[in-house]
């Protein structure tokens, strides 16, 4: 019984969550294939991704890559990956331990402190997407002479914002998580739909003002479009400016939008998530398996 | 509440709201209704019912995965509503018939890391699997990853990993649904030696096996359509039934015969019919044993031919048909289970 006691006192259960569930993600992440297949997936997949887009770019520019505004496309297009992989790392899981491996319930039952799960199920996907960025860009600038400079690139700037934007990721991960412990029906698409939004919205390919003046807003109402031009800004410098729909706007003003939006997220996130949770128990969701 | 009761349950409620094929059109389930239940501290209780009968329901409830819609649960002495944090580092649950588990993963990764998210120690995790693995007969299998094993092997795993953390209530929801006879066997064994080595141990489980209830069980609650019909010792529910004779019969009978004719006979409680290749197996509950004498007389004047006669001691079937008026199978068979 002593023993019991003594096993029992979760003497740092947001830890623990938190690791067993990091290792727990990147086994599965990582173990689907041999390590050979895995690597050769990890690389062809992101440039396989940027393949389309330069494509595209190729045909309406005639061929003409060494323009600022490929360079534009072309990091916002690198950058935006972490936006699926945070926001899908942090959310997928409810979908997979419910329909998949069926042990949501079970973690439910544990003394964890299910966010810290979640984070720690996605970090092994937040890893990917920053293996694909890095893939990504690499393979710009070797083979598109896409401009990079790294004497020239504001780290510091580059730092924060990639910091706060990844935090942000994560917040809007938890909300859309509790999303997804909602439906228990077409749960597994809505951190793809949410994320393909937003790459039309966020200005990751084009300006907002290349969107009707109506839609702008939308664009304006994301943390993901300050944080990709704040990404670009530290990058490519003011040449970036020119294209972008915030030209008005200091690298200091920008930041402290993004700022605001953590922040908000921050104190918001967590409370929707559990009342979402909250939700899910009231109509018997958590354990819910539509076997879709 | 008092000390020694682990679970109390209040007048609880469960209505699920059900969507209709059409947009809008919504119909109700009463899962639980008004269900009043105690499990004292150190026993293992059953709930005996039918599927859909709301057992499934009531455990979700009691580990805090399911909100009730009216009334109380406590569970370990905190609100399962409102305590449901420190309900979870004091609980456990395993559902059977279900291969739950990460098939990427050995059966020791599985086990280690739920350990871990109850915060036991790896010495002390490795330790009870080793111990665990054994009684189940799995020890071979610890390094297989859980995608390769059978059913009946991922649930025994399944059930390793609900006591792996010695909670002090473990619920059971159907532990040895799917299992083997003989898998079935050796988990009702543990289950109740796991109970009897510390006093301090609580079990909650839930069955449709009435054999599982009577042979584990210290009490069992015989719950239909989410109503708890009676609740006490499987001894002390069917001696309430030992004032009425039930005798096992084998007949021959003409072509023709209705056996639902003996059901009118005066004393006849009930009379179930099976029919098997030559004879037919009647299953007659009467209220006193003199009843017999025109039961054999009614046989005689319709030309039947008695192949044998067998009084036999009620069982909890009994106890579940005399409350219910009808056996639990045709229970199931009469209404959709509860999702």
């Amino acid at each position: 019984m002593a023993e019991r006691q003594a096993a029992q006192v979760p003497s740092n259960i947001v830890r623990r969550s938190f690791a067993i569930a990091t290792w727990l993600g990147w086994k599965i992440e990582s173990n689907w294939t041999d390590p050979f297949l895995f690597a050769v997936y990890s690389v062809i997949k992101p440039l396989a991704g940027a393949a389309i887009i330069v494509v595209m770019y190729s045909v309406v520019a005639s061929g003409n890559f060494d323009t600022p505004y490929f360079a534009f496309l072309y990091f916002g297009n690198a950058f935006y990956q972490y936006v699926s992989s945070v926001i899908t790392g942090v959310s997928w899981s409810i979908v997979d331990d419910r329909e998949h491996y069926r042990t949501l319930k079970y973690l439910y039952v544990a003394p964890i402190r299910f966010q810290y799960y979640l984070l720690g199920r996605g970090v092994a996907r937040i890893l990917a997407g920053t293996f694909a960025v890095i893939i990504t860009i690499a393979g710009g600038v070797l083979f598109l002479h896409v401009p990079l400079n790294f004497a020239q690139v504001d780290w510091l700037l580059f730092s924060v914002s990639f910091v706060l934007g990844i935090v942000v990721l994560i917040y809007m991960g938890l909300v859309l998580a509790g999303v997804t412990l909602m439906l228990a029906h077409h749960s597994d698409v809505v951190g793809d739909a949410v994320a393909s939004a937003m790459f039309l919205f966020s200005g990751a390919i084009f300006p907002l003002s290349y969107l009707p003046a109506f839609i702008r807003p939308i664009g304006y109402a994301l943390p993901v479009t300050y944080w990709l031009e704040l990404l670009r800004r530290s990058i490519i410098g003011s040449s970036v400016e020119s294209f972008s729909s915030f030209g008005s706007l200091t690298n200091l003003e920008l930041l402290s939008i993004l700022l605001g939006f953590t922040l908000l997220f921050g104190l918001f996130s967590n409370a929707i998530f559990r009342a979402c949770e909250r939700r899910a128990k009231e109509k018997g969701l958590i354990d819910q398996i539509t076997n879709y | 509440m008092s000390a020694e009761n682990s679970v109390l349950v209040e007048d609880l409620s469960r209505i699920y709201k059900i969507r209709g094929a059409k947009k809008h059109e919504t119909r109700e389930l009463t899962a639980l209704s008004h269900v009043d239940l105690s499990v004292q501290r150190g026993e293992l209780f059953g709930l005996l019912g039918p599927n859909g009968a709301g057992k499934t329901t009531l455990i979700k409830i009691l580990t805090t995965l399911l909100s009730p819609t009216s009334g109380k649960a406590r569970v370990a002495g905190f609100d399962v509503v409102t305590q449901a944090e420190q309900i979870r580092s004091r609980i456990n649950m395993v559902s059977g018939g279900e291969t739950s588990g990460y098939g990427l993963l050995t059966v020791r990764e599985n086990l280690w890391m739920f350990a871990q998210f109850y915060g036991i120690s790896t010495r002390l995790a490795n330790e009870r699997i080793q111990r665990l693995l054994e009684i189940v007969e799995m020890t071979d299998r610890a390094n297989t990853k859980s995608a390769d094993l059978s059913t009946g092997l991922r649930q025994k795993m399944n059930i390793v990993r609900g006591f792996l953390t010695d909670p002090e209530i473990l619920f059971l929801d159907e532990p040895t649904l799917g299992l083997d006879v003989g898998a079935s066997r050796d988990v009702r064994h543990f289950i109740r030696r796991w109970v009897d080595e510390d006093p301090t141990r609580t079990i909650l489980l839930t069955t449709h096996y009435m054999v599982e209830a009577d042979e584990l069980c210290n009490r069992v609650a015989i719950i239909n359509k989410g109503k708890v019909l009676a609740c006490d010792s499987p001894a002390n529910l069917k001696r309430d039934l030992r004032r009425e004779s039930i005798f096992n019969i084998q007949v021959e009978a003409p072509d023709g015969y209705v056996f639902s004719k003996l059901n009118d006979l005066a004393g006849v409680v009930r009379v179930d019919v099976t029919p098997e290749d030559g004879y037919t197996q009647l299953d007659l509950m009467m209220q006193e044993e003199s009843v017999l004498s025109s039961v054999i007389a009614e046989f005689n004047a319709h030309g039947l031919h008695l192949r044998s006669l067998e009084k036999r001691e009620p069982t909890l079937e009994d106890v579940f048909v005399a409350l219910v008026g009808a056996r639990m199978e045709e229970v199931e068979h009469a209404e959709p289970a509860e999702s």
